[in-house]
């Protein structure tokens, strides 16, 4: 009894979120959903722990442990992923790819988001309408249209390859900085550069002294969101690859888990993920020293946004 | 009579001063008319040129013809000259003759419709616990629930197609209370968890944010009329948390739509599904039109789910 009563103290103190129960039992600790969350989160997580585990297997197997050893990352001379020249340039192909994407796709959608947000005219909305439905187009549409394009429309154009593998990811990325950005515009508002302009900024110069400052931390967050979103992607990347020397890290893998893939594809995999979850962790820590002791939304909010 | 015209003037003056205040206030005043514009000009050309200009493409496609000699497609790009011939033959793909398509058709409706619904009531009741009853544990659960999004969506389906294998750890466990499966033999079963597991973070989120923002006082107004837990659930929670759940499901079953990957690692041919049909007809040479065809129709499928999360979307943002 005393237990259950300091529990719900100790809750009401620790969780803003928590009802305060009433006295009567039915009101108690859900069991049963505490299970399948922790069993969802269990069966979200293991898979992936197990695969990351599985590129330091010293057998050619991706299912039967055999032993510990750095055969696939840098021992074996020919099929380690250090070793292995196609997954090496995949691998550069890949970050190519995602900084690249980020140089480009981010200042495109910062500066719509900008745009967008003050403009109130009636092709703005045509506009907004158009950058959206790039946001929830499936990629395999997206990813089919561009490349009868690329080889039909635009085939003169020989863009073929690492150009147009940039062009779509920019094209299926941009809204996602717009989204960020915009959520960011709406929770500042237009006084602040007004302010700076009526003490004799210039419109450029409140944009660049006092608007961009602002918006640092959600352009952040758009740079690890975006870099992290392109350099798992697959569908789009791949219809545009052209020839095989063109092909990323995750077209490798997809190629490699259709055959017999060794434990070199786990290692290939687990690179992948080292390097969105590096871009997530620093994005977050820049984002956390930008944003101090500004209201805004956290992390989460913009997560649930993407 | 006079005093009724004062009082329009009046109001009209006032309508007017306020729409004048409105307007400064709005960042007209001291900006240019093309400068807001102006920032919007590249994205916008940029997805004229690479978004919509595509879909015209792909029109062109499947409407053209097929080169007799080398097979290439031969888009036709004037609408006036467009032949419905190709887009007609695999429409009847889908319901006459043999009706090669109609299988793979209605597997993946049965395949989104039941993976959308099971990443439902996962979803929501791990929403609803996180958002409830997580306490201190809140962000490390949050963090768990968001680390899918910057996991390779393959490395995800990868890790289990290892873990399915006829020597994995699933036949492992599942060898204490059965013979050894091949899971991996193109079984619905299989293809449609694979697509849970793969879609299901993009259902809980949104699922956590809508419960989360539910007050308190909403809930405990209802114990204190007398509901139970299960009433203030069906008759508070359920109602509030209502468009969040047709933002999710609409989420997760768009992508669904065109997935081939999932079934490509973790299914065979018996379980394809649109998306399988429409990679086929991309990669194989001579199909062009086909593949600009199946395309369409994928995108008929999707635009009215498509349009109604804009409309919803909008709506929210009116709102907030």
């Amino acid at each position: 009894m005393s237990d259950t009563v300091l529990d719900r103290v100790a809750e009401g103190v620790s969780s803003k979120a928590t009802p305060s129960r009433g006295l009567r039992n039915p009101w108690r600790k859900p069991w049963g959903l505490r299970l399948v969350t922790i069993g969802y989160l269990a069966w979200s997580v293991l898979p992936v722990v197990i695969a990351v585990i599985f590129s330091f297997n010293s057998g050619r197997s991706r299912s039967t442990w055999q032993g510990f050893s750095l055969r696939w990352w840098t021992q074996d001379p020919f099929n380690s992923l250090f070793n292995d020249p196609s997954l090496r340039a995949a691998m550069f192909q890949s970050l190519k790819l995602s900084l690249l994407t980020v140089l480009i796709a981010v200042p495109l959608g910062t500066a719509f988001a900008i745009g967008i947000d003050r403009w109130h005219g009636r092709p703005a909305r045509g506009s907004n309408f158009l950058m959206l439905l790039s946001f929830v187009v499936p990629e395999m549409i997206l990813g089919v249209s561009l490349f009868l394009l690329f080889t039909q429309l635009l085939q003169g154009l020989g863009l073929s390859g690492t150009p147009a593998q940039i062009l779509g990811l920019v094209t299926f990325q941009m809204s996602y900085a717009v989204v960020i950005v915009r959520a960011r515009m709406l929770s500042i508002g237009p006084e602040y550069e007004e302010a700076a302009m009526d003490l004799g900024a210039t419109p450029g110069r409140s944009i660049r002294r006092v608007l961009l400052p602002l918006l640092a931390p959600a352009i952040l967050a758009s740079v690890a969101v975006v870099f992290a979103d392109s350099i798992d992607n697959f569908v789009i990347v791949r219809y545009l690859s052209g020839s095989a020397d063109s092909e990323p890290l995750s077209v490798k893998i997809y190629s490699a888990a259709r055959g017999s893939p060794t434990p070199a594809v786990n290692a290939a995999a687990t690179v992948m993920l080292l390097a969105t979850v590096g871009a997530v962790v620093v994005g977050y820590l820049l984002y956390r020293a930008f944003s101090k002791g500004q209201r805004g939304d956290d992390v989460t909010s913009i997560a649930s946004q993407v | 009579m006079a005093g009724a015209e004062a009082t329009t003037s009046t109001t009209g003056e006032r309508r007017g001063a306020g729409r004048a205040d409105e307007a400064a206030g709005r960042s007209g005043a001291w900006f240019p008319r093309w400068y807001w514009p102006s920032f919007t000009v590249p994205g916008t050309a940029w997805l004229l040129v690479l978004f919509v200009l595509p879909f015209y493409t792909v029109m062109s496609v499947a409407f053209g013809t097929v080169d007799p000699l080398f097979r290439t497609p031969l888009p036709v790009y004037q609408p006036w000259w467009w032949s419905f011939d190709t887009f007609g033959e695999t429409l009847r793909k889908f319901y006459a003759g043999d009706a090669i398509y109609q299988e793979p058709l209605l597997r993946t409706f049965l395949y989104v419709i039941s993976a959308s619904l099971l990443c439902l009531v996962i979803g929501y009741a791990v929403a609803y616990y996180t958002a409830r009853y997580a306490g201190r544990f809140r962000i490390v659960i949050l963090i768990t629930l968001v680390a899918p999004f910057f996991i390779s969506y393959l490395m995800r389906i990868y890790a289990w197609q290892s873990l399915l294998q006829p020597d994995g750890y699933i036949n492992d466990v599942w060898g204490l209370v059965g013979d050894p499966v091949t899971w991996l033999a193109g079984r619905p079963v299989t293809v449609i968890l694979g697509l849970v597991y793969g879609y299901i973070p993009f259902m809980i989120l949104p699922l956590y944010g809508s419960l989360d923002r539910i007050d308190q006082s909403m809930l405990e107004a209802g114990r204190d009329l007398g509901a139970g837990p299960w009433q203030t659930f069906r008759r508070v929670t359920l109602p509030m948390s209502k468009p969040a759940i047709l933002a999710g499901l609409v989420i997760v079953s768009l992508p669904m739509f065109g997935d081939y990957y999932t079934n490509d690692l973790l299914g065979s041919e018996r379980t394809s599904m649109l998306g399988n049909v429409i990679d086929d007809a991309v990669s194989q040479s001579g199909r062009g039109p086909e593949a600009g065809s199946l395309t369409i129709v994928l995108m008929l499928i999707v635009v009215i789910p498509m349009i109604y999360y804009l409309r919803e979307t909008r709506r929210a943002a009116g709102h907030a």
